[in-house]
């Protein structure tokens, strides 16, 4: 389980994490696309998922906030960060939750480069427990 | 009721080949890279044929058909083309149970939708827009007595449409009518979840559109999308999915300066008001079933009355009701036609909707119905099946500002008619909604005031061709389903003719 940097101004509390099976699997996506990076997606069919994109291929901006940056390198290796995005907007909407990305196995996921591997990534949600829900 | 013998056993009304290649050019053709991926029925979870794992070099061969005939099938006249959609919507009515099973097996949906509603649908869309490109005109400006402006409609050439998995043969059909009617030749991407029946369907309508007017290359996304979509060789993009593709294709889009139209997906509010109890008839009846067409499609709808808004002074009794109405929905065998409820259409998909069913008990939301994965045993207990769920919650839960794509509906009242209003567009997409109303009045200011672009007044769930569909908000760009998607697929040719025989005089 890696926790991600906090990155959200004025906060202490890590937001996101990823588990054990999404670590080994971004080590692998890694070698094969470079750097890596992640937006949380809303709306139809394959949405509500983190999309994992080549670093930099998707242009976050205003409209966007960084939840967190991982760092899957091992112990004393050389850093491989990963940014983890979302809309303004729907953090909104899910600030009171904790996320872990998690991996299932599946089919298709828009771009995200995961989907030929047979499997996608997935977001499991707890209330964060310095939050005060829909406060 | 009928049982249909499932693909691969006998008296099946579909058989599938083992293997099914791209279609680019008007013939099979094998992709670059040699590689196939499983298709996976959703009905039982099994693998029932390979198909063709498309690569950029697979795109570039579909783009390079799709431009050799282009110029020619823009050239042709409308008649012309409104004759090949009308015998495509022949072709359609006429295996209609062939493509219905086809349809279920490859998506999970039970076989009464694709036989009385997508299939019908997806014919009527051809006709609708063989009808709609006769019935255009151009138009022209007199704007002296010497000058004329004349504005003609002309094909914007090769365009590119990626297809979501909710209604593979239907959202495919919802974007083709229009561009090829229009005079485009396409390069369609299928979702990877559901590759399949579209071919199946080429199987039968590939040699009425002339080679390369139509292709189709399945494939990821990440591999065959992204090249699809980021080619400077298309002169317009189609994508109907979710948020961060819809921005990354926009994205794109912009580099190559085309146009792009979305359709990204909803949450969309149902609105009870308490005048439609004022009677026990055929109406409230009505009204009930609007409520359970939340599970319609198991849920996989864009538009899913997903957030069940009810009047205060009817919660409860009206809450009963459709809840004992909901429990009675049959789930079973999706290719069985008494069957209500089939199977999610993939394992993540499912997966997914457990996880929001999870998020939405820790958030204190109340389970009224289902809320478990449904095993169906024998030949069915590998397949996604979820059981129709109702929640009651408040609007803040992130189970009433997700779209969960799952039959899964979040329930909650409202005070009075702001109120309503209020919860209604407190959402970031926008895209449909329902209002149920004895009152004209009250219904018609409710589906004006929601912010979405389709509102059902006293009806859900319907997709006749020529009600305009598309999204406000977060729900997209563009509309589909009404001549007005004819624009999305047509340049504007303006030619200003002067019939003078005077000079200006400025030199």
């Amino acid at each position: 389980m890696i926790a991600a940097a906090v990155t959200v101004p004025n906060e202490t509390h890590s937001r996101v994490s990823l588990n054990d099976s999404s670590v080994e699997l971004l080590r692998t996506l890694w070698v094969q696309y470079g750097p890596l990076m992640f937006h949380q997606s809303g709306g139809c069919c394959d949405g509500s998922s983190p999309m994992c994109y080549p670093a930099g291929d998707f242009i976050t901006g205003d409209s966007d906030i960084l939840l967190g940056t991982f760092n899957i390198a091992p112990v004393g290796a050389e850093a491989q960060p990963i940014d983890f995005w979302m809309s303004v907007e729907q953090f909104q909407y899910w600030s009171h939750t904790h996320l872990t990305v998690d991996v299932v196995k599946g089919r298709g996921s828009g771009f995200s480069v995961e989907a030929p591997e047979g499997v996608r990534f997935m977001i499991r949600s707890r209330l964060m427990e310095t939050a005060t829900p829909f406060s | 009721m009928t049982i249909y013998a499932q693909p691969g056993t006998e008296g099946s009304k579909v058989t599938f080949k083992p293997r099914y290649e791209h279609w680019i050019g008007g013939q099979w053709v094998k992709p670059v890279k040699g590689q196939y991926f499983e298709d996976i029925t959703p009905v039982t979870g099994k693998p029932f044929a390979e198909v063709a794992r498309g690569t950029a070099e697979d795109i570039d061969a579909a783009l390079d058909a799709a431009h050799k005939a282009a110029p020619a099938w823009g050239k042709t006249s409308p008649t012309e083309r409104a004759a090949v959609l009308n015998k495509i919507a022949d072709v359609i009515d006429a295996n209609l149970e062939l493509l219905a099973v086809a349809e279920t097996w490859d998506n999970g949906k039970p076989v009464r939708e694709p036989l009385n509603a997508d299939l019908p649908l997806a014919s009527d869309h051809f006709r609708y827009f063989a009808a709609a490109i006769r019935a255009q005109d151009g138009d022209h400006a007199e704007l002296d007595a010497d000058t004329v402006a004349y504005q003609f409609h002309e094909p914007l050439g090769v365009v590119g449409q990626i297809i979501p998995w909710n209604f593979p043969i239907l959202m495919a059909v919802w974007k083709l009518a229009p561009a090829l009617a229009a005079g485009n030749a396409v390069v369609l991407k299928p979702a990877e979840q559901t590759p399949v029946s579209i071919l199946v369907l080429i199987e039968l309508i590939g040699d009425i559109l002339p080679p390369g007017v139509l292709n189709i290359v399945n494939g990821f996304g990440v591999e065959a999308g992204k090249p699809l979509a980021s080619s400077p060789r298309i002169r317009k993009i189609a994508f109907t999915g979710e948020t961060s593709t819809g921005r990354l294709i926009s994205q794109y889009a912009s580099a190559n300066l085309i146009p792009v139209t979305l359709e990204l997906g909803g949450k969309s509010p149902n609105i009870f008001f308490k005048d439609i109890a004022d009677a026990d008839d055929a109406f409230y009846d009505k009204a009930q079933e609007g409520f359970a067409l939340f599970a319609f499609n198991q849920g996989e709808v864009c538009t899913a009355p997903s957030r069940a808004l009810i009047h205060k002074p009817i919660y409860d009794s009206f809450l009963d009701t459709v809840t004992a109405r909901t429990a009675k929905a049959i789930q079973g065998n999706p290719l069985d036609t008494d069957t209500q409820v089939g199977a999610q259409a993939s394992n993540d998909q499912l997966e997914k909707i457990l996880s929001y069913i999870d998020i939405g008990k820790q958030e204190g939301a109340k389970v009224r119905l289902g809320g478990e994965r449904a095993d169906l045993g024998g030949d069915f207990a590998e397949g996604y099946y979820v059981q129709p769920t109702i929640f009651e919650g408040h609007n803040k839960m992130r189970l009433f500002q997700e779209e969960i794509f799952g039959p899964v509906v979040a329930v909650t009242s409202f005070e009075d008619y702001d109120d309503a209003i209020s919860i209604a567009n407190d959402t970031l997409y926008g895209l449909g909604a329902g209002v149920w109303s004895r009152n004209g009045n009250v219904a018609y200011r409710a589906g004006r005031d929601i912010q979405a672009g389709r509102v059902w007044v006293n009806n859900y769930h319907a997709y006749p061709a020529g009600a305009a569909f598309g999204g406000y908000k977060s729900s997209g760009i563009g509309r589909e389903n009404n001549k007005l998607a004819l624009d999305h697929y047509q340049q504007t040719k303006n030619l200003l003719v002067s019939y003078s025989e005077n000079a200006l005089g400025f030199f």
